[in-house]
C-alpha cells in the first residue's frame, strides 16, 4: 500500500503530469494564469473536485452501469463544481468574478474525466481519493509556475505583493500569448530531463549486463 | 454587466477576432493541440464544433431563459447545460445519419468528442454571464464557432507544412504547436482596439 501511494504521487507529480506529459487540461491552466493567486485558488478547487469525484466514482464502481457511465461521471463531477463555485461565490466574491466561466469549465477538464476512467473506476476508493488529490496537485504545481513567471514579470508582484524591483514591466507576459510560449517551454525542458534520464538508465543497464 | 446595447455585428466580428475562443479564451484547447495535425480531419472536426456550438448554445438559452430562471435554479446551470449539450450532440448524431448521412460519414466521428470541449459549456457560460439576448447569442455562437474553425484550420496548415522540417531536441509534437498557436495569438492581438466585447 506504501509503495503503491508513493507510485501514485511520483506519476501524478511527473513522470505523467497531466499538463506538461499528457497536455490535459490546458484550457484553464492557459487562461487563470495571470495571477497567481487566482492559480491558487483554481488549483485548490481542482484538486477537490478530482480527489471527491475520484473518491465518489470508486466507491460506486460496481453499482454504475458500464454504458452510461460516462454521463453519470459527469453528473458526480458537476455537483462537485457546483459546491466549488458555490463556496467560491460565498466567500471570496472577486477571486470567483475574476475567474468567471473558468470555474464551471472544471467540468469539462480532461484530467478529472481521465482519472475517472483510467484509474478510479477499477481501483480502490482511498487509493482513488490519493490518485485524484495528487493529480489535481501536479495541475497545481505547473499553474503556480506559470502564473509566478507571468505575474513577476508583468506586474512585478508575487502573489500580490510588490517585490519593490525596478524593471520595465514585461506587458506580453499579462496578454494570453505568453502562456502559450511559456507551457512550450516547460514541455521542452521536461522533455529533454525524461529522454536524458532515459539515456542513462539505458546506458547503465547496458554496462551492468556486459559486466 | 449589461450588453443589451452591442450591435450584433460587433459580436459577431469580435467573437471571430478579438474574442476568439482559442487564442484569447484558451477554451477547446485539448483537441485544438491534438486533432491539428492533418488539415482535412481538423477542418472536419472545425465545422462539426462551429455547428455544435450554434445548435447548442440556442438550446441553452431557451433552457436558460425559460426553464432555470422562472424556477430560480441557477446554481444548477452547470449540470442543465452539460446535459444539454451531451444530449443534442446524441440527437443530432441521430438525426444525421438518419437525414443527411452523407455528412454524418464526414462528421460522425468527431460528434462524441465535441460533448467534452470546453469551447461548447464555455460559450453558454459567457452567455450567462453577459447576459445577451437571444439574437446576440445566436451571433456569439455562430461567430465563436467561424473563429474556433479559422484558428484550428490556420494552425493544421502551418503544421503539415512543418512536419518534416527539424526541430530543436524534445520540442516535437505539444511543444512546437504550443509555440505556433502563442505566435498566432500575438498576430490575432492585431485586431485589438477594433471590436471589444468583454
Amino acid at each position: 500500500m506504501k509503495g503503491d501511494i508513493k507510485k501514485v504521487i511520483h506519476r501524478n507529480l511527473w513522470k505523467d503530469n497531466p499538463i506538461i506529459r499528457q497536455i490535459l487540461g490546458i484550457c484553464s491552466a492557459l487562461a487563470v494564469t495571470g495571477l497567481m493567486v487566482n492559480s491558487l485558488v483554481m488549483g485548490i478547487g481542482l484538486m477537490f473536485v478530482t480527489a471527491f469525484s475520484s473518491l465518489t466514482i470508486s466507491a460506486l464502481r460496481n453499482f454504475i452501469p458500464k454504458r452510461i457511465r460516462m454521463i453519470v461521471q459527469t453528473l458526480i463531477i458537476a455537483s462537485y463544481v457546483i459546491l466549488v463555485d458555490i463556496f467560491l461565490k460565498a466567500n471570496y466574491p472577486d477571486i470567483s468574478r475574476a475567474l468567471g466561466p473558468y470555474v464551471g469549465l472544471i467540468i469539462t477538464n480532461c484530467i478529472i474525466m481521465g482519472r475517472a476512467e483510467a484509474f478510479a473506476q477499477k481501483n480502490k476508493p482511498v487509493i482513488s481519493f490519493l490518485d485524484g488529490l495528487f493529480a489535481g496537485a501536479g495541475y497545481t504545481v505547473i499553474l503556480l509556475m506559470i502564473s509566478m513567471v507571468r505575474e513577476f514579470l508583468g506586474f512585478g508582484t508575487l502573489m500580490g505583493y510588490e517585490l519593490g524591483l525596478e524593471f520595465t514591466r514585461w506587458t506580453i507576459m499579462v496578454m494570453p500569448p505568453a502562456a502559450f510560449f511559456i507551457i512550450a517551454v516547460m514541455i521542452w525542458i521536461s522533455s529533454n530531463i525524461m529522454s536524458r534520464r532515459k539515456k542513462s538508465t539505458e546506458k547503465s543497464k547496458g554496462e551492468a549486463q556486459r559486466a | 454587466m449589461n450588453s443589451g446595447d452591442i450591435g450584433i455585428f460587433v459580436i459577431f466580428f469580435a467573437s471571430i477576432s478579438t474574442s476568439n475562443m482559442i487564442l484569447s479564451n484558451f477554451l477547446g484547447m485539448c483537441s485544438f493541440i491534438s486533432v491539428s495535425n492533418e488539415y482535412k480531419t481538423a477542418s472536419g472536426l472545425g465545422k462539426a464544433v462551429a455547428f455544435v456550438i450554434v445548435l447548442t448554445t440556442a438550446v441553452n438559452y431557451a433552457v436558460y431563459k425559460f426553464v432555470i430562471l422562472p424556477l430560480e435554479l441557477e446554481y444548477l446551470r452547470y449540470i442543465v447545460f452539460i446535459i444539454v449539450i451531451a444530449a443534442t450532440v446524441q440527437i443530432t448524431e441521430m438525426v444525421l445519419d438518419r437525414f443527411f448521412s452523407s455528412l454524418y460519414v464526414k462528421l460522425g466521428i468527431f460528434l462524441p468528442l465535441i460533448t467534452v470541449n470546453c469551447a461548447i459549456l464555455g460559450i453558454s457560460l459567457f452567455m450567462v454571464i453577459r447576459d445577451y439576448s437571444f439574437i446576440q447569442t445566436l451571433m456569439f455562437a455562430l461567430g465563436s464557432g467561424i473563429g474556433w474553425w479559422i484558428a484550428i484550420i490556420a494552425l493544421a496548415a502551418i503544421r503539415e507544412r512543418i512536419a518534416k522540417n527539424k526541430l530543436p531536441k524534445g520540442l516535437e509534437g505539444p511543444g512546437i504547436t504550443f509555440i505556433i498557436t502563442g505566435i498566432m495569438a500575438l498576430a490575432f492581438i492585431g485586431f485589438s482596439g477594433i471590436f471589444i466585447i468583454q
